[in-house]
């Protein structure tokens, strides 16, 4: 259902700082995937979710998403079927602005003149305290009074609220509190699960990586190096896909900034 | 000053202030929710002016109106188009346009810096007439304005809470966030920029047509004198909804005014007007700068007190 092949980007062309960021990357997503993505820094994992997304055209190459060819079409177009997280909890909502104007801009719901109604209002609130935080009361408090925990779970259901053919995590637990993150996951593993999402996971947490979703995939020099689901993938255990990993690419994973097990122990 | 000389100085000061509100009403949506500090601005409102003066000469008071706001919205377009469509800096996008307006204005107003529209029918006169010999037949300067910015204010507070407003308002916050809820972010600012215009250029059309005359320098500083008033209104109504920030920049605009105002009776030659708001300006932008690193600059007193150099220090 999303389909990239031969995509290339380099950075900087031309110049001392030119950088080939993808490398002649294919990755074929199948519907319903939960794909979590490794790799070290510089990978170009981040650069893979701008390619798809849009934030830049890519220089070569092709990403199709259910049958249409999606490869030049600018961002805010494609993000009708793709939602996106980041790490920074402030990326995605609008700090001066309330919890429900938020949502409604998400929603798109309505024409340009519309306010939102009680219909509407409801909803959110429903949506809202399936979160489990006590937002449903806070519907009129601008998104800056929030913790980034709740941010970041308030910006999933953003995200999803018009469900996306495509869901892009990058690493959107990664700025919060453990307990935070643990919850903000488990938020997501539920939404994704309910919603039958295709989702593709950044995570710089091994453990998670293998524990989550239904297929892994590690990334080295703009390229996916390792792509392991099913069966060969549930017997995999951390060692396993280091081995792989420095087996495929030649060299060892830089773990500097990789929790290899939960809580770094 | 005694007290019988402060009626007619607050009605001056409310005048003047309505008047100039229209175009902090401008800014409140361009600079405060849009983000865009919006250098047209200057040159929109003497367009308005010229449009709506050679308009209403031409025998058409109220189609002077409409057509000063229909060519304030073009203007806004055209600087919205530059900075969304055509790579121009914002900034640049502003001064640009209100360089190539000080021409058009001149050409508008067929080969002249001054109209006059001493005896030109408008909005006023015909306003003037009904009032005539009824008691508050003074107060037609006053009541057109107070008509034209309570329309404006009651307009941005529905507007700003539409989907398209949100939308406008989100743009200013992070437009990221707008990307993602599949809206062009060019698009919000587009439509920003020209409602702002057209309240610009009606400031200018009615401030023209209440003075009976309009020349190429009824513009000039405009953005900056706006901008303090927007200033003073969001110190005064910091926290509160949209309609009550576009009430305090309405009251921002009359504060500026009266103070103003009150200065020249107490013989601040007139010429300072322009001085006094860059002032306002830099004051209420850098005050809260160094309140941000008084902190930091306190320490960097201490330690030189206490005779060790605060050079190398990380500045913040």
């Amino acid at each position: 259902m999303l389909r990239l092949s031969h995509v290339s980007k380099t950075f900087n062309p031309g110049t001392v700082n030119a950088k080939q960021a993808l490398t002649d990357l294919n990755l074929n997503v199948n519907d319903g995937d939960f794909i979590t993505i490794i790799g070290a820094n510089g990978a170009g994992k981040s650069t893979l979710f701008n390619a798809i997304a849009g934030s830049f055209i890519t220089d070569s190459g092709q990403i199709i998403l259910d049958d249409t060819d999606i490869t030049l079409m600018p961002e805010h177009i494609r993000a009708h079927r793709i939602g996106r997280l980041f790490q920074d909890p402030m990326r995605g909502t609008a700090a001066g602005m309330t919890i429900e104007e938020n949502l409604t801009l998400a929603a798109g719901k309505g024409g340009w003149l519309s306010h939102i109604d009680r219909k509407q209002r409801e909803e959110f609130r429903e949506i809202l305290s399936r979160l489990d935080m006590g937002l449903e009361d806070r519907m009129k408090q601008p998104m800056g009074l929030l913790s980034g925990g709740q941010r970041q779970a308030v910006t999933l259901l953003m995200a999803t609220i018009n469900p996306p053919s495509v869901l892009l995590l990058d690493e959107h637990t990664a700025a919060l509190d453990p307990a935070a993150a643990d919850k903000v996951l488990k938020i997501t593993r539920e939404v994704v699960r309910q919603e039958h999402l295709t989702c593709l996971m950044i995570t710089h947490n091994m453990e998670s990586a293998l524990s989550t979703g239904n297929r892994t995939l590690m990334m080295s020099d703009g390229n996916i190096v390792v792509d392991v689901s099913g069966e060969e993938r549930d017997r995999l255990q951390v060692e396993d896909l280091l081995n792989m990993f420095s087996e495929a690419s030649g060299k060892k994973l830089d773990t500097d900034r990789i929790l290899l097990k939960e809580g770094g122990k | 000053m005694n007290l019988a000389d402060m009626g007619p100085l607050l009605q001056t000061a409310l005048e003047l202030g309505l008047f100039s509100a229209l175009t902090v009403l401008a800014l409140y949506l361009s600079y405060s929710m849009l983000n865009v500090c919006d250098l047209s601005t200057d040159g929109c409102f003497t367009m308005g002016a010229c449009v709506g003066a050679v308009v209403a000469i031409s025998g058409h008071p109220f189609l002077s109106i409409i057509a000063a706001m229909g060519v304030g919205i073009l203007s806004g377009f055209i600087v919205a188009i530059l900075q969304t469509k055509m790579g121009v800096e914002s900034l640049l996008a502003g001064i640009i346009v209100n360089t190539g307006w000080y021409s058009l204005n001149i050409a508008i107003m067929g080969n002249a810096s001054l109209l006059n529209m001493n005896k030109t029918e408008t909005v006023f006169t015909k306003l003037k007439d009904v009032l005539d010999g009824t008691i508050i037949s003074d107060a037609y300067r006053l009541i057109i304005a107070l008509i034209a910015v309570t329309l404006v204010v009651v307009f941005l507070s529905f507007f700003l809470r539409t989907r398209l407003g949100l939308a406008i308002r989100a743009t200013g916050n992070n437009p990221d966030m707008v990307k993602s809820s599949s809206i062009n972010p060019a698009f919000t600012t587009i439509v920003g920029l020209c409602i702002s215009n057209s309240f610009t250029a009606l400031g200018g059309c009615l401030l023209a047509q209440s003075q009976k005359s309009v020349n190429i320098d009824i513009g000039s500083g405009m953005v900056t004198i706006a901008l303090a008033s927007l200033l003073i209104g969001e110190a005064v109504m910091s926290k509160g909804g949209i309609t009550l920030r576009a009430v305090g920049a309405v009251i921002g605009a009359f504060i500026f005014r009266l103070v103003y105002t009150i200065a020249l009776r107490f013989h601040m030659p007139a010429y300072m007007l322009k001085l006094v708001s860059s002032i306002i300006v830099i004051v209420a932008i850098s005050g809260p700068y160094f309140k941000k690193r008084l902190p930091l600059i306190k320490r960097s007193l201490a330690l030189k007190k206490q005779g060790i150099d605060g050079e190398g220090r990380a500045d913040a």
